[in-house]
């Protein structure tokens, strides 16, 4: 058996006093797409930052392709890793926001040949090409020197991805990319994830959009006050949803 | 149910609005009274019996003025230089998760924005009479460097050293406010990208905290500009200083200060021209409206409003500034 992509072991994690993930287990397989669902406040975010250590975990055990988030074993001892080694790991794992976030003050190529020039340290040239492939496998081969504020919210996300994209990850996280947009634009991104999904990128999507869940997605789970209610393929708990919390939320939602 | 194609739609537009624009006879009135109440105040002025501008005009041009003014602007550059770089460097430090650093940053703050400038000025001005000596050197070592105090602080040094150090502290309040006002997802983008947090700040927070920063600097600029009369008390022949000297030979102090104040008055007038345009420019990727310039103003004020909105909008579609990080 392969080693998973991500493996989570009872993570919890807590802001002050209140609990947000309350003892989180999950298994990603490599290429796998594990869509994860739930009402606001279930921790569905927070468990993603914590994937890449934008959030630290207080207990448990949360690895990426084999290797701690955040820390070193050694010994049976746990070390903080410093924060040059969070950052090299956090490198070859993309993430889209809810709110695009892409830098304002950069065209659509910057944003995309930024990091792999500064952080990967690519040659210019090499990076501005694959930035142009990426625009043009999101469809947008035409907005290569356009700044985000000029482009509609469904080409930033799509500006988004490619920015991701461009980092060669082996693992993307999806934090509610279609959230923001206009339904017009859902599609087009919708498209593009479809399209990663379909080339083997391993990818955890949270998102409210079931369809793309049911037809996209190897596996779901529901989330609900920071544990997982409910999880398996996404066809049958969709279709036929066990958990009383599950059923209520799948009514409100479908 | 009804089918409109939106294209036909177009064609059928009216034609536009032509309306009389309203007439704002109370601001013409307004204008009247204020210009008659300033023409009257300038006229007691200009014509006071004991004020010389036969004076005025002689000194207006003198060598120790021009070179006074020489002196104002190397102060005001060269403390804003030190200012500028100094404060960023402490607000960062302020904001840095390492406690030292950033109570270091905090020390600072309180240290030069607690005590007057024109103290820090005159505690560099007499440095000698506490240290008559600057050594530096490597511990445990003979190797050090000695200097006599008052051949190295020299008057213009003190100076700028009070100014500029004091001005870092004051930066650095404006350039945390430009930072924390930077959307925390840019910062969380960024990291998620891999990058450090010197490069996130470097490359990504500090270029759009500009457009925060850059109003509150050109006023400190100005602010600068006429702070630095107070190196006069640390004998730097600066304009203020200069037109004392001449006046304290020739009584003529009201007619001198007239000089002064007038030159004054002009560099701090290129100064508001430039930060005026300089924050045009900068608003521009961000803002949808370009702020109005003082002549659209002007013609708002008295020539109705609707000339304005598309006088602004015509302007070419900003290309937005290149990040200078």
């Amino acid at each position: 058996m392969p080693t998973p992509m991500v493996l989570a072991e009872s993570v919890h994690k807590s802001f002050g006093r209140l609990e947000v993930l309350r003892g989180i287990d999950l298994e990603v397989a490599p290429s796998e797409v594990m869509c994860i669902v739930g009402p606001s406040g279930s921790g569905k975010s927070t468990f993603l930052r914590c994937i890449n250590h934008l959030e630290k975990i207080d207990a448990g055990r949360l690895s990426v392709d084999g290797e701690l988030v955040g820390y070193r074993e050694h010994g049976g001892k746990i070390y903080e890793l410093p924060d040059s080694e969070v950052c090299r790991k956090r490198a070859e794992i993309g993430m889209v926001f809810q709110r695009f976030n892409l830098f304002p003050h950069m065209t659509s190529i910057e944003n995309i040949t930024e990091a792999p020039i500064r952080v990967k340290g690519e040659p210019e040239r090499v990076a501005v090409e694959r930035g142009k492939a990426l625009l043009d496998r999101v469809g947008l081969a035409d907005k290569v020197d356009v700044y985000p504020n000029q482009l509609s919210g469904g080409q930033q996300q799509r500006v988004a991805i490619a920015r991701a994209l461009a980092m060669q990850p082996k693992l993307m996280l999806f934090d509610e990319p279609t959230s923001a947009l206009d339904p017009e634009l859902v599609g087009d991104v919708l498209d593009v994830m479809r399209g990663l999904a379909q080339d083997g990128m391993t990818m955890i999507v949270v998102t409210h959009e079931m369809g793309f869940a049911r037809e996209v997605g190897d596996a779901l789970v529901f989330m609900d006050g920071g544990v997982i209610v409910e999880s398996g393929n996404p066809r049958d708990v969709l279709a036929n949803p066990q958990h009383a919390r599950t059923k209520s939320f799948l009514s409100k939602v479908l | 149910m009804t089918v409109t194609d939106p294209s036909a739609t177009a064609s059928r537009k009216p034609e536009a609005i032509k309306a009389i624009p309203l007439r704002h006879p109370w601001r013409w009135v307004a204008a009247v009274v204020v210009f008659a109440a300033a023409a009257s105040a300038l006229y007691t002025f200009a014509t006071a019996p004991n004020l010389s501008w036969r004076a005025v005009g002689q000194f207006f041009f003198f060598p120790a003025i021009l070179r006074g003014i020489l002196i104002t602007l190397a102060l005001t550059v060269i403390a804003m230089a030190i200012g500028v770089s100094l404060g960023v460097l402490l607000a960062v430090m302020r904001l840095s998760v390492n406690p030292v650093v950033s109570t270091v940053s905090w020390f600072y703050i309180w240290f030069f924005r607690g005590t007057p400038v024109l103290v820090q000025i005159f505690f560099w001005y007499n440095l000698a009479l506490i240290l008559p000596f600057l050594r530096i050197g490597i511990p445990f070592t003979h190797i050090q460097w000695v200097g006599v105090t008052n051949q190295i602080v020299s008057p213009f040094l003190a100076a700028t050293l009070g100014l500029g150090l004091n001005e870092a502290a004051y930066m650095s309040e404006i350039v945390r406010a430009g930072i924390i006002s930077v959307d925390q997802g840019q910062t969380e983008a960024a990291q998620a990208l891999g990058m450090t947090r010197t490069r996130v700040m470097r490359r990504i927070v500090l270029p759009q905290a500009m457009r925060v920063i850059l109003p509150p600097t050109g006023n400190e600029t100005i602010s600068m500009l006429k702070t630095s009369s107070l190196a006069s008390i640390a004998t730097v022949g600066e304009l203020f200083y200069a037109q004392g000297q001449i006046s304290n030979a020739n009584f003529d102090i009201v007619e001198l200060l007239v000089v002064a104040s007038i030159w004054y008055l002009f560099m701090t007038s290129i100064l508001t021209f430039g930060q005026y345009y300089l924050e045009r420019y900068f608003a521009r990727g961000s803002a949808r409206q370009l702020p109005v310039t003082p002549l659209q103003r002007f013609r708002r004020t008295f020539f109705g409003s609707h000339v304005t909105p598309q006088m602004v909008q015509a302007d070419p579609l900003p290309t937005p500034p290149r990040h200078p990080f």
